[in-house]
């Protein structure tokens, strides 16, 4: 493989005798409203190699990949294909470019089978039963080409998740596609899965096709790619020769580095066991371990923060912990009541035993953007009977409550009857945190705490969390933002792909380690 | 024995008659309910389709020009049904009701100022109108026993309109399960983005279903207008509509075994029709009332009861809107 990586490098080298690069992009730029998912991106990718892009989740890379296969138009740029310009502006279009698309998200129809699943948007004529035969002969073809066997005639929503992947690798090879783009393909494979889509890739690129990896596993990068691209908040910020880096070097680039803020912090001894998490396992819909055996323990005085590439349970971890997610296997235990896959316990119970949540996603589960102020301030505790009055809601009380709690964490603008979606993100994110601290809960459960949210709010949030510590609040932390983690935490475990893959106090942790770690590149090179 | 095969076969045609609204209907909101596009809407475009061709027929004596009209009208309807749902995402529930609520006021409203006759149609005569037609044989074979009777006295003997409802279901089947328009129509109704990655057009799928939609309940307006009536009534789609759509979702969104669901409910209605003043022994009289109601008690139970699990399409009612 390595001899391949540098074939491939001559061949660039070489220059004039070379085939033009399969895919060109030039300067293409695509926002949503405000948010910049690509900025004046550019990238070339040889014809004939596997081409890996990196970057952490919203970094653009599947906006980019979107554009090429023409699901979304760019504002702005200009895509060659094998050195001619090209405007793709549907994937009808891509497809007779020769550029073939695995989503992420598979795009089959679960009640047909295989078979039509691959001639959809194919077909031969009018009639299914040209079209029947004809596919079948091809897929014997590409079954001995490519080593691709898949029952023609199994129906979708019998089959295994690798199945799936490999209908969805056929039908694109169906499709005539030169150039086959994956979008996080191993996500949901098991690892001998993932051994055998290698193989396929392999086998694609051996028979001149060229393939684009979407990834954010860096191992899998070093293993199959011969160059790659890193992509940071919707720009490229490199592109590499697989052989010539490393996954430290892709690690630092990924995640970037950033100035670490002086944040102010005592030491306080810690003291008994607040939540005990004990070989917790949480499945997702295709029954793949997201959580997978994690056991851990927070005490009160003390900050856990979980370092993770996005995507690797972290998620998963806090729903399940907050009662959204039920319990798989394991279970957890807070406040002497132990919650098991047998013995569930919903949000509301959860926040009786002393437990407060702050989600991630604030706009999905921390409020609801058309109540008013007031009315996010009390949820999940608008059963306290402060807040009633016979059978209606106490308004006054109420407005007092959240007026009070906008005071003490400084929410603009101060007016509890202004619709929670007209405030700014850090405003959100601190009425939402005043709402959770105020109950002094025994344990605090915080997502993202300062993801959207501006400067000055940051080091505000920032502080009232280590106040609760100091007063005795066991806090668990998930962030996607390394300096966060390691401003804020006592101690820090790395999540990658749903274990615990390491833990160390946060005094001995700094980015380069960490980013190794949550890359699993100790455990790959060990 | 004699009387009780006249008997069955006056039922079979009393139930052919009234079933046959009912598969036009039901094939329409497959076409439409396959591609995803909830069609609650089935009552109001025959209404519409009723009311003109009556009119038209009424002015001009023409039965194609009806015939044409009523096609038009609710081919119109579905148009609009479809720039609500499939343009701009629209509630498609919210859509069909209204479509329904429009047609059965503005017929009458329009019935009134044209004809000024309380909302009715005037009659018109055989010419107008789509009239039994006679299988060939059917007189010379009229006295063959059983075969002879069946031939001459079922499958011989309906209208136009009639035979096409039966050849619809065939049709419908071949189209759905044959041919490449049918494999699209079925994924686009479970998965749009499966068709949209596959390069297909969504909207331009969903209004090919809606159109075939608009055209088949066009033929069941025109069949209630001015082949089993002579003219226009107000309201005389009288819940047919729903009926069918009920009837399409106990066949579970399948063409036959929608056809078996509505020649069901045809029975039911033409054995109300034969057991009005009856007497059964031990209960005496059945009041007519209650025997009326009986197809629509049964289609209660039976969605309610014994329609098992029925699928819908996965994408049913959901707008397509793009995302990543």
């Amino acid at each position: 493989m390595t001899t391949d990586a540098d074939s491939a490098t001559k061949k660039r080298a070489a220059g004039q005798s070379a085939p033009p690069p399969a895919i060109e992009f030039h300067g293409i730029s695509k926002s949503f409203g405000p948010v910049r998912a690509n900025h004046d991106v550019s990238m070339t990718i040889a014809a004939g190699c596997i081409h890996g892009i990196v970057g952490e989740n919203g970094a653009g890379k599947s906006t980019l990949m979107s554009i090429l296969y023409g699901f979304y138009e760019a504002d702005r740029g200009e895509i060659k294909v094998a050195g001619q310009a090209v405007n793709i502006t549907s994937p009808d279009r891509a497809i007779a470019a020769g550029i073939g698309m695995v989503h992420q998200h598979f795009m089959l129809v679960d009640t047909f089978t295989v078979l039509e699943n691959i001639i959809l948007g194919a077909e031969r004529g009018l009639l299914l039963a040209d079209s029947i035969a004809a596919a079948g002969e091809e897929l014997k073809r590409l079954e001995a080409e490519y080593d691709l066997y898949v029952d023609p005639e199994a129906v979708i929503q019998d089959l295994p998740v690798g199945a799936l992947q490999r209908v969805e690798i056929l039908k694109a090879l169906y499709r005539g596609a030169k150039i086959l783009i994956l979008d996080e393909p191993t996500g949901v494979l098991t690892p001998q899965e993932t051994d055998q889509l290698f193989r396929i890739l392999q086998a694609l690129k051996a028979q001149g096709g060229t393939v684009i990896l979407i990834t954010h596993k860096l191992r899998e990068i070093m293993a199959i790619t011969d160059t790659v691209s890193v992509m940071r908040h919707g720009r490229v910020v490199a592109d590499k020769i697989t052989a010539e880096t490393s996954e430290a070097e892709l690690a630092e680039l990924m995640v970037g580095r950033k100035i670490r803020s002086g944040l102010k912090r005592t030491d306080v001894a810690v003291g008994k066991v607040a939540l005990r998490v004990r070989h917790l396992t949480v499945r997702d819909a295709y029954r793949v371990p997201r959580v997978d055996d994690v056991s851990f323990e927070i005490r009160t005085h003390e900050i856990v923060g979980i370092a993770g590439v996005s995507g690797n349970g972290q998620s998963e971890l806090l729903e399940v912990l907050a009662g959204i997610l039920p319990v798989a296997g394991g279970g957890f235990e807070i406040a002497g009541r132990r919650i098991m896959p047998d013995d569930p316990c919903d949000p509301a119970q959860l926040r009786t035993l002393g437990l407060a949540h702050v989600p991630e996603d604030r706009q999905r589960l921390g409020m609801v953007a058309e109540f008013s102020a007031k009315e996010s301030a009390i949820l999940g505790y608008q059963n306290e009977p402060l807040y009633q009055d016979g059978i209606m809601f106490n308004q006054a009380a109420i407005a007092e409550k959240c007026a009070a709690l906008m005071a003490r964490f400084d929410v603009r603008p101060p007016l509890p009857a202004v619709l929670s979606a007209n405030f700014s993100g850090g405003n959100q994110q601190k009425l939402i945190l005043a709402r959770e601290l105020d109950r002094a809960p025994d344990v605090l459960l915080v997502g993202q705490p300062t993801r959207g949210v501006d400067i000055g709010a940051v080091e505000f949030i920032h502080r009232q969390l280590i106040d609760m510590r100091d007063q005795g609040c066991a806090i668990l932390l998930v962030s996607v933002e390394l300096e966060e983690i390691m401003a804020l935490s006592d101690r820090i475990l790395v999540m990658f792909e749903g274990r615990i893959v390491a833990e160390l106090p946060a005094v001995d942790a700094d980015e380069r380690t960490l980013g190794l770690m949550m890359a699993n590149a100790a455990a790959a090179t060990a | 024995m004699e009387d009780a095969f006249v008997f069955t076969v006056l039922t079979a045609n009393a139930t052919v008659r009234v079933a046959t609204p009912l598969i036009l209907c039901a094939m329409a909101g497959l076409f439409s309910e396959r591609a995803g596009i909830i069609d609650i809407g089935l009552e109001g475009k025959m209404l519409g389709a009723a009311f003109i061709s009556a009119s038209v027929a009424a002015v001009t004596g023409s039965v194609w020009l009806a015939l044409g009209a009523g096609i038009a009208l609710a081919i119109c309807l579905a148009l609009l049904h479809g720039f609500a749902c499939i343009t701009h995402n629209g509630n498609h529930v919210v859509s069909g009701v209204a479509i329904n609520i429009m047609v059965s006021g503005l017929t009458v409203v329009l019935g009134i100022a044209w004809f000024q006759r309380g909302g009715q149609t005037p009659s018109v005569g055989p010419d107008a109108r789509f009239m039994p037609i006679t299988l060939p044989f059917a007189d010379v074979l009229r006295d063959v026993p059983l075969l002879g009777t069946l031939y001459s006295g079922f499958l011989s003997g309906h209208n136009l309109l009639v035979y096409i409802a039966f050849s619809a279901v065939f049709a419908t089947w071949w189209v759905v399960y044959r041919t490449r328009f049918g494999l699209r129509l079925r994924a686009v109704g479970e998965n749009p983005q499966a068709v949209d990655t596959a390069g297909i057009s969504v909207a331009w799928l969903r209004y090919r279903a809606v159109l075939i939609g608009g055209l088949l309940t066009g033929i069941a307006g025109t069949y209630l207008a001015i082949a089993q009536n002579a003219g226009f009534v107000q309201n005389m789609s009288a819940g047919q509509g729903y009926i069918a759509l009920a009837a399409m979702i106990f066949g579970k969104w399948r063409p036959v075994p929608a056809l078996g669901a509505c020649l069901m409910f045809g029975l039911l209605d033409a054995v109300a029709i034969r057991l009005q003043g009856v007497v059964v022994p031990g209960i005496g009289e059945i009041p007519v009332q209650l025997i009326q109601a009986l197809p629509y008690i049964l289609t209660v139970v039976l969605l309610a009861g014994f329609i098992g699990k029925a699928v819908a399409p996965k994408a049913i009612g959901v707008p397509y809107v793009k995302e990543a």
